[in-house]
């Protein structure tokens, strides 16, 4: 478990996002394609999700309905919402730009200076 | 959102609660049956699997709370939730519980009742249109609110102050409706009484001012609602229907509205009769004169926009016509204004202090309630430390933990509010429909309205957050892990803590009340024993008037001699008297005097105002006061004899300059007469057991008559038998005459109302202080005794003696009880000097009172550290060490 990185704060809601995007999802399921897209490097404490998609549905970025799963169990599938897809456009960028801004500044050299 | 809508989600969520809770915990409960899943597929049994999925999932509990939050609308979730909590918290300590609830209960109750009757008598305006407006004309020099009526008419006719000036007197008659009469209270007003208060009848119509015609012209009667329920059983068909009133024919013509009972507070009346009919109802007419005060009390509505003191300016030069074209009667012809609900000045100012102070005191109890409270909630506090650290250290934020001891202080004052609340309602309810005075309709609408609730609501939220605030200070400092680390932290320092700052307040403040109770209790036994210039003890009084049964003229002395006869013939009585009025039975008598040598019999060259009292032979005897000097009268002091009179000690002294050279000696009455004084008599109480030495005299009742009666039987006998005599006696001389019977020291209630009142409600409120301040030092004394049972086990293992464990234990409480004592007792000192002006002979000089506060703070020490002590001394060392 060394390999994987503690998320930042705020983060959760983009990831959560982002894989619900690519398709919907119940909780579980969002945890395992989080996983999947992030490569396992970041670490999701499995309760902390929920309130988190409780909050996200509650801002009208995603919508919940009750559905079967894969397994053939009862699980609630969350989608994006026209709010949630804007969203997740406007935090990508912010968080690209931030990103890049960091990086670069990351390596910035004493001769550049 | 808007508010509404908000509202709207938010009531649903509240009522759809259960469903929004099923779904979380499908949902996470669908999560570990998928991880489940997963781990069973990677070879692990099911069971094995579930357990690993839910370890692996968290604090379950935690996050479904969480998603609860962030689904919103959780203020009346969370606080549900907290209420939940602090039930269970609250059902697992319910010794704790129902101390602090009655604790608070009490308090609560006796501020919710005082202020319903502060709320009554001082800030609810009269129940009439534009109460602000209305004012009653007071003496300036004696502030008496009354007139004679020729004077009222002269202010009635010539102010430009008032819209409109009405005057009443009260009276009793006998009212016969089916020949059996019975005594009713009458107001008699003037023709525009109703019509100056702007109110309209509930039945039939009202007396106007132009149904007065001269004497005797307007025989109608106006009935109070509540009186004709009880009466006339609410009867439509009274309107029109001729009664006797004093064996004259009155017309019933109308029902005032409910409520209405005049312009004071706590008098009620039966019905209005129009006051040019006086002669009928008090068998004699003083309408035309002008040096009687016929007239209780003048009201009237100031024209808007106008000020008191304009008011004040106009009247007083009417005032001064008066005095100049009227210099005999007229003296003193200055005005002010004043309330009409509390008699005025009269009433006004005195109930105003005592009620304050009362509410003062009532504050002090809530106080010192709180104060209680407050110790025991921070001694818990400080108990469950390891129980909130360890909620600390498991994450709950320390916004949340404070809320939660919050909502159980809101929880335990709201229960102690509302059962407070309850029992006040109770009492009150039982108040308002009290009669302490069976001579006159006192009515004491106390009953708790709008005004009342709201303040008690208030009182328990700001106590609740009062109390619920003493452990603040010690969650903020707490920090989990030193705490979870090492254990409680009993820190056995000499440290002065807030609970110790908030114990001796509590016990001062109970000491405070102790010695205002012990002071007015001491001081109204005082005055109960104290010399009134009579003996009330085994005498039987019978109020009556015999204008009631139609006596006018020669044969009012002649039906009193017989009275008195027949008392005399009942076995067991000893002697009979009869006068006019008895001292210190509420109402007066008052009159001038002019010294035998004064010529100019103007009020203004008067010796003195002095109290009168009609009476028969052997008055004195019966009532029991003391001839000094001289004689008593006889049945030949009749109007063919030369006047003469009775003086009491006072008059003795002021006006001839001592009791020896007062005998034989002249004065004149008011109207001039030259009386002999026969005879003086030991000085007495007449108005108020409180009042300093008043002139009084004392007339032949043959010479000058009154139809008012009361009979003095003085007998060893049993006074409900001895009643039972009377009355049948009574019964058989005249069948028609109404009349009241009760002890002389029952009749003594009015004079004593109000120094029983306050020295109840005092008492009651030191009774209640003791109560607190048991709770506190016993509450104290155990939480000390309980937090270091274990140092005293080693001390006794070491071979501590009995004294030095009782002093580990117990030093400290006692400690802080002889100071909370010692500043209370002194602060009860200073207050009482206001009680001194209320109650009678109170003094906290009083070696008895300090040795009596002393002593009951000394036994309520003992009495709140007993259990404790026990405890401490009952000690196993060896088996509490075991535990430890």
């Amino acid at each position: 478990m060394s390999g994987q990185a503690q998320l930042l704060p705020g983060t959760l809601d983009l990831l959560i996002l982002k894989a619900v995007s690519l398709g919907p999802l119940h909780g579980y399921g969002i945890l395992l394609r989080i996983g999947q897209i992030s490569e396992q490097a970041l670490l999701i404490e499995q309760g902390a999700l929920y309130p988190a998609l409780f909050r996200l549905v509650r801002q009208g970025l995603l919508k919940a309905d009750w559905g079967t799963s894969e397994n053939n169990r009862r699980a609630k599938f969350y989608e994006l919402t026209a709010a949630g897809r804007k969203r997740l456009r406007e935090e990508t960028d912010g968080w690209n730009r931030l990103a890049s801004a960091i990086a670069s500044a990351l390596s910035a050299r004493p001769e550049e200076v | 959102m808007n508010f509404l809508a908000y509202l709207r989600s938010l009531a649903a969520k509240f009522f759809r609660r259960s469903e929004i809770e099923n779904d979380i915990q499908d949902e996470l409960r669908s999560h570990i049956q998928h991880r489940a899943d997963d781990l069973e597929r990677s070879g692990l049994n099911r069971t094995a699997a579930e357990r690993r999925a839910r370890i692996e999932f968290g604090g379950h509990v935690r996050f479904k709370e969480e998603s609860r939050e962030a689904l919103g609308g959780n203020f009346l979730e969370t606080l549900m939730l907290d209420v939940h909590f602090s039930l269970r918290v609250l059902r697992k300590s319910p010794g704790f519980t129902l101390t602090a609830v009655l604790t608070l209960a009490l308090a609560i109750g006796a501020n919710a009742v005082v202020f319903s009757v502060l709320n009554a008598l001082i800030l609810r305006p009269l129940d009439v249109p534009n109460p602000e407006s209305l004012y009653t004309i007071e003496h300036r020099r004696n502030i008496s609110l009354e007139f004679s009526y020729p004077d009222y008419l002269d202010l009635r006719d010539h102010n430009r102050s008032f819209d409109g000036l009405a005057a009443y007197n009260n009276s009793q008659a006998g009212l016969d409706t089916d020949g059996n009469p019975s005594r009713v209270f009458v107001d008699e007003v003037s023709g525009n009484y109703f019509d100056v208060f702007g109110i309209q009848p509930y039945l039939g119509r009202f007396i106007h001012a132009s149904d007065e015609h001269g004497p005797n012209s307007a025989p109608y009667i106006v009935l109070n609602y509540a009186y004709w329920h009880s009466h006339f059983q609410a009867e439509r068909g009274v309107i029109g229907r001729t009664v006797q009133l004093n064996k004259h024919p009155f017309t019933i013509i109308g029902v005032a509205p409910a409520g209405f009972h005049g312009p004071v507070l706590f008098f009620s009346q039966d019905l209005f009769v129009p006051i040019v009919n006086q002669e009928q109802l008090e068998g004699a007419n003083s309408l035309n004169e002008r040096g009687f005060p016929s007239l209780l009390m003048t009201i009237g509505h100031l024209k808007p926009g106008l000020t008191p003191q304009q008011a004040i300016g106009d009247l007083n030069s009417i005032g001064a016509y008066l005095e100049k074209t009227y210099p005999k009667t007229d003296a003193h012809m200055g005005f002010g204004l004043a309330r009409p609900s509390l008699f005025g000045e009269f009433g006004g100012p005195p109930t105003r202090a005592f009620l304050t102070a009362l509410m003062l005191l009532a504050g002090l109890i809530l106080l010192a309630a709180c104060a209680n409270l407050g110790s025991l909630f921070a001694a818990r506090a400080a108990d469950r430390t390891r129980e909130l650290a360890l909620r600390l250290a498991l994450g709950a934020g320390r916004s949340r933990i404070l809320r939660a001891l919050f909502t159980e202080a809101l929880l335990i004052s709201l229960m102690g509010g509302a059962l407070g609340l309850w029992g006040g309602a109770v009492l009150l309810r039982r108040l308002s429909v009290w009669q302490p005075v069976a001579k006159y309709p006192v009515h004491m609408a106390v009953y708790p309205d709008g005004h009342v609730y709201a303040v008690a609501l208030l009182l328990t939220l700001v106590s609740g957050f009062l109390f619920g605030a003493a452990p603040v200070r010690q969650v903020l400092r707490t920090d989990p892990y030193e705490i979870v680390k090492s254990g409680s932290i009993a820190k056995v320092g000499r440290r002065i803590t807030v609970q110790d700052l908030l114990l001796v307040v509590q016990i001062a403040i109970c000491a405070v009340l102790i010695t205002s109770s012990m002071v007015a209790v001491r001081g109204y036994a005082r005055s109960l024993d104290s010399n009134f210039g009579f003996e009330p003890r085994n005498a039987m009084l019978m109020d009556t008037d015999l204008a009631m049964a139609g006596y006018r003229g020669d044969r009012v002395p002649a039906m009193q001699k017989r009275m008195i006869e027949t008392m005399q013939a009942i076995p067991g009585v000893t002697c009979v008297g009869l006068a006019d009025l008895t001292p210190l039975n509420g109402s007066l008598d008052n009159s001038i005097v002019f010294t035998a040598e004064t010529t100019d019999l103007r009020s203004s060259n008067a010796a003195g105002g002095v109290v009168m009292y009609k009476v028969s032979p052997g008055y004195f005897r019966a009532a029991g006061t003391v001839m000094l000097s001289g004689r008593d009268f006889t049945w030949h002091d009749d109007q063919n004899a030369p006047r003469v009179a009775v003086i009491n000690q006072e008059f003795a002294r002021r006006i001839f300059g001592s009791v020896a050279s007062a005998i034989g000696r002249y004065f004149k009455s008011s109207d001039g007469t030259r009386i002999q004084v026969v005879g003086i008599a030991e000085q007495g109480k007449y108005q108020r057991i409180g009042e300093d030495p008043e002139l009084a005299m004392f007339f032949s009742i043959l010479q000058s008559p009154s139809g008012g009666t009361t009979l003095l039987v003085r007998s060893n006998r049993d006074p409900a038998q001895l009643a039972v005599a009377m009355r049948s006696k009574l019964r058989g001389l005249d069948s028609g005459l109404p009349f009241l019977i009760q002890t002389w020291k029952q009749g003594l209630g009015v004079a004593l109302f109000g120094p029983r009142m306050a020295t109840i409600s005092l008492g009651v409120l030191g009774a209640m202080g003791a109560m607190l301040s048991i709770t506190g030092i016993f509450g104290m004394a155990a939480y000390s005794v309980s937090k270091r049972l274990k140092e005293l086990g080693i001390r006794m293992a070491l071979g501590a003696q009995r004294r030095e464990v009782l002093e580990a234990a117990l030093g400290r409480a006692f400690r802080l009880l002889a100071f909370g004592s010692t500043a209370g007792l002194v602060l009860g000192i200073l207050a009482s000097r206001v009680l001194a002006s209320i109650v009678y002979q109170a003094t906290p000089r009083d070696p008895l009172v300090l040795a009596g506060v002393v002593l009951a703070m000394a036994l309520l020490g003992l009495v709140a550290t007993w259990v404790p002590a026990q405890r401490a001394l009952l000690l196993d060392p060896m088996t509490l060490l075991r535990e430890e």
